[in-house]
């Protein structure tokens, strides 16, 4: 029983830190809480769902299932970050220099417009993403681990790899950590500020996408306000691990499916959504900077 | 020329999986069109910061008038709400009488987050607080609305205070997140706390306020009350605003660490802020319970806060006028519009964007308000 929960919530915790990398990302660069990211989420879940059926419909699927999985994930992947990027243009960017709540309610505009446009596109009711790998997987010390669950975990970890990666060795990763440092400086270094931010917003998203698509598949169920609840959450978990830091992410991401999975089965199934707000208050209380961060100094 | 076309086939290309190639076609069409028009009329711009700045100075000027306004227009003003129950239907009385809890709302959340500059977003919270409180003194203990009201108010200006406690060493927006997840886990208790609150059922058989024999169960009656509490709101804040307090908090909103040099004590002023935006939340919500005779916690959702949000933004943060203004607009616009009643949230959205983009002061915030940080 414990071990099987540890399994569930290393699943829902890989599929947190995938979202809580775009929120650390964007908050790094920009300081903003990216209240729409959650629901860039909810939209690569929805079009996850929308272009199955549609190489369903088309005959894809029973041809060749592995392609049509591939193919939905990166139009998924390339919709959102379109998604992404348009937004960053349209609701961010003319508020760069604007007073810090401003972008802050912009976002919560932006996170509404979003579940009602889908909501107003999609219906309201639940949609569905069709059963396929099934129940099977593997029994290892007496737990059940499901492929898609395995496969979950090792997608994220993957993606989280290359990720890093890029942003410690190549050029534009090293660019981004030169604005998260300081932007006029880099500006005045040569880096154009517009472009790195807007990738930022393109891999966040994209990688939301890919979280969104994992957990359509994984529960099957996807609803227009799910991104809400999961980018609390996801936020939740980069401010645990310190937001900015892509280790802090996944480390944060991690502990909140533990503890939502584990408390989920052992304290109170009903207050689940709430243990993360209340580690969030405890963390914030605590230790604000998280658990990689550094403590932030207020500037004047 | 062809950056309107380019533009709307984007538009065209983020709609397509959503709502198919037709209306994806539809789309390209009026958003080139429209940006076409634009790029048409954008010689022509000049005269439109015209009219912007005639917009600027009507405002400020009707803002001006209204304030030394006649004792003429201030009366025939006072008439026509008095007057109100007596002329119209009742179901505009209804909305009324929803305009009148939401002034009382939003003029507390303007407490905090437009005088004082701290943005909450739970602030739905001490409205459930209030409305539960008396929904539970009055069906489990026969308290009336009177008696029942101070402790309404008390306990959730006391709920402020407690929120208050880790908020206060939180800036900008950790703390607009951790007051988000106050709300949220209040809801969460509401919502499943079965044995206490009754769950999602919700708590009904509320009784109606009385005056000595009287029963306020009719919608006039109730109109004149609802009334008299928003003014006192209005009344109240409007004096507070004007005193040490409230030019603290203005100070603390525009820059903090110079006030608390200046030898303001930042924590105690920000508590008292939370606090008394709380009290008239709990206010709005004892009124908002004896009026439905009936609280679930579906009533309180952050879609909520964020109306109620909306409100205070749109007509102008920190100008009092301005958030009466926001209220009417936002209560009566969809209950004007009512076909088109599923885009209204749509509309909340981008109106949100366009507001924080164009006009991030409010319709009539001018000098009084900033968003400054």
């Amino acid at each position: 029983m414990f071990l099987q929960q540890l399994i569930n919530g290393i699943t829902l915790g890989s599929v947190y830190a995938l979202i809580a990398l775009g929120y650390s990302m964007v908050y790094g660069i920009l300081e903003l809480i990216n209240f729409a990211h959650g629901e860039i989420y909810m939209l690569g879940a929805y079009l996850g769902i929308i272009f199955f059926a549609f190489f369903t419909a088309i005959g894809l699927t029973a041809y060749n299932l592995p392609l049509a999985l591939l193919l939905t994930v990166i139009l998924s992947i390339l919709f959102c970050s379109s998604y992404g990027f348009t937004i960053e243009k349209i609701a961010y960017k003319p508020l760069r220099n604007a007073p810090r709540l401003s972008p802050l309610i912009s976002a919560i505009g932006v996170s509404i417009f979003l579940q009602n446009y889908v909501m107003l596109t999609q219906g309201a009711t639940d949609k569905i993403f069709p059963h396929l790998f099934g129940a099977a997987g593997f029994e290892f010390l007496s737990v059940r681990m499901t492929f898609l669950q395995l496969s979950i975990i090792l997608t994220s970890l993957f993606l989280m790899m290359i990720l890093r990666f890029f942003v410690r060795k190549t050029r534009m990763g090293t660019a981004m950590r030169a604005v998260a440092q300081d932007k006029t400086m880099a500006a005045l270094l040569g880096i154009n500020i517009d472009t790195v931010i807007s990738v930022t917003f393109i891999i966040g998203s994209g990688l939301a996408a890919v979280a969104g698509l994992m957990v359509a598949m994984y529960y099957g169920l996807v609803n227009y306000f799910i991104g809400y609840i999961a980018g609390i959450k996801a936020f939740t978990a980069a401010v645990l691990g310190g937001i900015g830091s892509i280790r802090g992410a996944m480390v944060g991401g991690i502990i909140l499916g533990l503890v939502e999975s584990l408390g989920g089965s052992y304290i109170s199934g009903e207050f689940k959504d709430a243990y993360a707000f209340i580690i969030l208050i405890v963390i914030l209380l605590i230790k604000p900077g998280g658990i990689f961060g550094r403590a932030d100094l207020e500037k004047v | 020329m062809t950056r309107p076309l380019v533009m709307g086939l984007w538009v065209s290309f983020l709609i397509l999986p959503f709502k198919g190639v037709e209306a994806a076609v539809v789309c390209w069409v009026i958003v080139a069109g429209l940006l076409s028009a634009w790029t048409f009329l954008s010689p022509y711009q000049k005269r439109l910061g015209a009219i912007r700045q005639t917009w600027e100075v009507l405002s400020q000027k009707t803002l001006r008038s209204a304030r030394k306004q006649t004792s003429l227009i201030r009366g025939i003003c006072i008439l026509c709400i008095l007057a109100l129950p007596h002329v119209v239907p009742d179901y505009y009385l209804d909305v009324a009488i929803l305009v009148g809890i939401y002034v009382i709302l939003a003029l507390g959340l303007n407490v905090v987050v437009g005088f004082t500059g701290l943005l909450n977003l739970g602030f739905v919270a001490f409205y459930a607080i209030g409305a539960y409180a008396y929904a539970l003194l009055n069906t489990r203990c026969g308290l009336d609305f009177w008696a029942a009201l101070p402790f309404a108010v008390g306990l959730s200006a006391a709920a402020g205070l407690l929120l208050s406690i880790p908020a206060l060493r939180l800036r900008g927006d950790y703390l607009a997140i951790v007051t988000l997840g106050f709300g949220e886990i209040t809801r969460l208790i509401l919502n499943n706390w079965d044995s206490f609150t009754m769950g999602p059922n919700g708590i009904s058989g509320i009784a109606a306020p009385r005056i000595f024999s009287l029963s306020i169960g009719g919608l006039s009656h109730f109109y004149y009350l609802v009334l008299l509490f928003a003014f006192a709101t209005f009344f109240v804040t409007r004096r507070v605003h004007a005193s040490k307090i409230g030019r603290a908090w203005v100070a603390i909103r525009e820059d903090e660490i110079a006030s608390s040099i200046m030898g303001i004590n930042t924590t105690r002023y920000k508590l008292y802020a939370l606090a008394f935006g709380a009290f008239w939340a709990g206010l709005a919500g004892a009124i908002f319970a004896a009026k439905m005779r009936f609280v679930s916690p579906e009533s309180f959702t952050f879609m909520e806060s964020v109306l109620i949000l909306c409100m205070v933004i749109l007509g102008g943060l920190g100008s009092l006028w301005g958030v009466i203004l926001g209220v009417c607009i936002l209560v009566l616009l969809p209950e004007m519009l009512r076909e088109i009643q599923i885009y209204r949230m749509l509309a909340l959205g981008a109106g949100l964007v366009l507001l924080m983009i164009f006009r991030p002061q409010g319709l009539i915030g001018g000098r009084g308000a900033s968003l400054r940080n």
